[in-house]
């Protein structure tokens, strides 16, 4: 594909550091997004901290002032969302998949891909310094809504609010690069005889999420920048006292926004529809369907924005509109749960880690599903908007995405990355460490939602309505599951590092899975394949009749035995 | 359901809990069915020694159906929540009744001033009555409400009415209520506007037309003149 790797093979920091192989710069971006992931935990924490017993003195934190809520809980946001899910599944699988799966050596610009992490990295260091300089972070919300975020006389954060922003703007440049990449190494780079219908479902959701991310984040970025100069030339685009509108910066905004939740749901979608198959041992319900359910939710994506602002002061007219969007977009979104369950039917279910990890990225991502109908339809918005139903709706959809959906990944390639096996035992503790207070965590702030609590405040003693016993017992609640939460994240890490040192060989393809990753070494050598495969056949070729083995890699000509060129 | 954790205050308050219950109905509905088949599969389908998986395309017509006739009732679904939700929204957001009292409401980092129009009935005039972080209404009365915001974005939110809607800086953005309860009630600003987001609460006291009557009697501004000099009173009068 490209000359840049074949220079040297000297192992040492700045190699790797300024590697351009794929699977170095797929790990680049998976360990950035589990540090990033770390900090975003900790915000949590002691903004939850904070809510559950108010004023207390938190542990590894601090007291939080409202200053500091306020920052704590913007930064969470936009960590989790621009700095863990889409790093690690668009960027991290992205890179490390693409050219394995479809059987070629490197990306087709692997120069472009390496400066693309580099930004990426810059962008994190931009948003982490943010939170040290004069007037701390930015603590407008992840949405950033101006006036506020525009001038610092109302957020009282001068720098933070505009490194913030700056580095939300880097981190979408990172992507466009990136997404460039993904697509073209995908159109041009598969294996002879791979076609469309034989790519596997996680790398045509990569590619969908790729082409969606550039479609909408145009505006934003004209937004963006309009922003940064109200912010420090005192132009008046977003001033409302100077001939500007602040709602303008949301329409951009989510126009962005909405897409932007299916370009991180996709690939989840994705590595589910891949590990759902191998432990299934099934071949994938409707491909086609699948392929065009989510060809349609993401067109349908870029009609349905204005969900997020029917309360706004748009015209009330147009909120009719965008209810009938929204709702018509459950359609695609139902029916990709629909072939996900038939997918099980008939199937040879075995409940290892990966798998249970995708089982509950689907059983948990319809509770955030079908809660999403509530805020799209207008009329019961109108109650629940910026309460703390959104909030646990949109957890419920973004957690099994961005942590479930990952972790599935994580778990199902580890062989494939480093050569070895997690433990299972483990494996299962961390899970079910993860999933059970998960829902303990979100179902009490469900209810705290309907019961009329409100986003974003610190402490809630102002609010007779929302300071009584009752609803204070369900926040020391949810804090306290989270806090279960992050100590089994700690089985985790201590698993992936010790089992990089202690776990069994992985060998080439552990899993008896089809795809063409399994067919090399495990880690895949420099430029993958000694010689590049073949591939003859679609990727979920399980349980096929008449066959010795339950699985046919894609690489094995019809008239060999199973296994045999494995 | 809901008002067994927030009261109904509003007129529109309880068709905005059937709604919520409507689609609570029809979600809950697909939501379990899909979870039971789900759990069911993965039971039923575990892997048992000396049994392969099924070899199943899902491309053959029969195949598909079961995709297909569960897409088209999950329509009629979205169908009938879309035909409640609107209808609704042109209720409490686009229809609005002819107004008995109409009311201002400013948002500002951080708190509410509200302007009620005092004994004339009519805002903008000398005797409206200012008050920070107290709202005073009438039961059974329609209000209007001309809400502004000085700064930053805030949101009006009375959670015993249902009712939210944000305050846009540059614009006045008209809305309606009809108080059917006696009391007070939290007022929440519902849009993150800074650090005092979280002190930026009120109240709203609905009152008997007696009760309020009487409030109106005590506040009125024009009414300390009155003792002090006669001409002042004849003059607000006179307004
Ligand atoms: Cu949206
Ligand atoms: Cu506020």
């Amino acid at each position: 594909m490209s000359d840049s790797h074949d220079h040297h093979e000297s192992h040492g920091f700045m190699s790797y550091a300024f590697s351009t192989d794929h699977k170095v710069i797929g790990m680049q971006y998976m360990f950035t997004g589990m540090a990033m992931a770390l900090i975003g935990g900790f915000f949590a924490y002691a903004f939850r901290m904070q809510l559950a017993f108010p004023g207390m003195d938190v542990p590894l934190y601090g007291i939080v002032s409202s200053a500091e809520y306020n920052s704590l809980v913007t930064n969470h946001g936009t960590i989790m969302i621009f700095w863990v899910a889409m790093p690690v599944l668009i960027a991290a699988f992205g890179n490390f998949l693409i050219p394995l799966m479809i059987g070629c050596d490197d990306m087709v610009f692997p120069r472009l891909n390496r400066l693309s992490y580099q930004i990426f990295l810059l962008s994190a260091i931009v948003l982490i310094s943010s939170f040290f300089v004069e007037g701390g972070g930015f603590g407008g919300a992840w949405t950033s809504y101006p006036p506020l975020s525009a001038k610092a006389e109302y957020n009282l954060t001068p720098l933070g609010s505009s490194l913030w922003l700056l580095a939300v703007a880097l981190e979408f440049v990172a992507f466009l690069l990136g997404g460039i990449n993904f697509i073209t190494t995908v159109m041009n780079a598969r294996a002879p005889g791979m076609t469309m219908d034989d790519i596997p479902m996680v790398i045509w959701m990569i590619v969908l999420a790729s082409i969606l991310f550039m479609a909408s984040v145009g505006p934003l970025i004209a937004g963006a920048v309009m922003l940064f100069f109200d912010q420090q030339l005192g132009t008046a685009f977003f001033d409302p006292d100077r001939g500007g509108d602040p709602v303008l910066w949301q329409h951009l905004f989510w126009f962005f926004g909405h897409p932007e939740v299916y370009v991180v749901l996709l690939p989840a979608m994705g590595i589910t529809a891949d590990v759902m198959c191998v432990f299934a041992r099934k071949k994938l319900f409707a491909y086609r369907t699948v392929l065009y359910t989510a060809i349609g939710t993401g067109v349908l994506s870029f009609f349905v924005w204005a969900h997020h602002q029917f309360i706004s002061g748009i015209d009330p007219r147009m909120a009719n509109l965008f209810t009938v969007t929204t709702l018509l977009i459950s359609i695609p979104i139902a029916e990709m749960c629909f072939v996900y369950i038939a997918t099980l039917y008939g199937g040879s279910i075995r409940l290892t880690t990966p798998m249970l990890w995708a089982l509950a990225f689907l059983g948990e991502f319809m509770i955030g599903g079908v809660t999403g109908i509530f805020l799209g339809a207008s009329g019961s918005d109108i109650y629940l908007h910026d309460s703390y139903f959104v909030l646990a709706h949109f957890h419920y959809t973004f957690f099994p995405i961005a942590i479930i959906g990952v972790f599935a990944g994580i778990t199902f390639w580890y062989p494939k990355m480093f050569g070895k096996m997690m433990n299972e035992t483990m494996g299962k503790i961390h899970f079910w460490g993860t999933v059970i207070p998960f829902n303990c965590i979100f179902i009490p702030l469900f209810l705290l939602g309907i019961g009329g609590q409100h986003r974003r405040i610190y402490n809630y003693e102002h609010f007779p309505e929302l300071a009584g016993k009752s609803m204070q017992d369900m926040r020391v609640f949810a804090t306290v599951s989270l806090c279960i939460m992050l100590i089994f994240q700690f089985v985790f890490l201590y698993n992936f590092f010790a089992s990089l040192l202690k776990g069994k060989e992985a060998g080439k393809n552990p899993w008896k899975s089809n795809t063409l990753e399994w067919t090399t070494e495990s880690p895949p050598p420099h430029g993958n394949w000694k010689e590049l495969p073949n591939c003859y056949r679609g990727p979920y070729e399980y349980s096929v009749e008449g066959r010795e083995e339950d699985y046919w890699p894609q690489n094995i000509p019809d008239d060999e035995p199973a296994g045999g060129a494995a | 359901m809901i008002e067994r954790y927030v009261e109904i205050a509003s007129t529109y308050g309880g068709n905005i809990d059937a709604l919520i219950l409507l689609i609570a109905a029809l979600v809950g509905f697909w939501l379990v069915l899909c979870e039971v088949v789900f759990i069911g599969f993965i039971i039923k389908f575990r892997e048992k020694p000396g049994v392969r998986g099924q070899y199943i395309t899902g491309e053959e017509k029969h195949q598909k159906r079961w995709i297909a006739i569960p897409h088209y009732l999950v329509l009629v679904c979205d169908i009938v929540i879309i035909v409640f939700a609107v209808n609704i929204w042109y209720t409490v957001k686009q229809d609005l009744p002819e107004p008995d009292v109409t009311v201002r409401i400013i948002g500002q980092q951080w708190a509410w001033s509200f302007v009620h129009p005092g004994t004339d009935g009519l805002l903008d005039t000398e005797d409206d009555i200012k008050m920070v972080d107290e709202l005073h209404v009438e039961k059974d009365k329609v209000y209007h409400f001309k809400l502004e915001a000085r700064d930053v974005m805030h949101s009006f939110s009375v959670p015993v009415f249902r009712l939210k809607q944000d305050a846009v800086p540059g614009r006045i953005i008209t809305g309606w209520f009809e108080a059917t309860k006696l009391g007070s009630f939290d007022i929440q600003c519902a849009e993150i506007c800074g650090i005092g987001h979280g002190m930026m609460a009120a109240k709203i006291f609905i009152e008997s037309p007696e009760e309020h009557q009487k409030w109106v009697a005590l506040n009125d501004p024009t009414e300390d003149s009155k003792h002090t000099s006669t001409v002042a009173a004849n003059n607000a009068a006179a307004n």
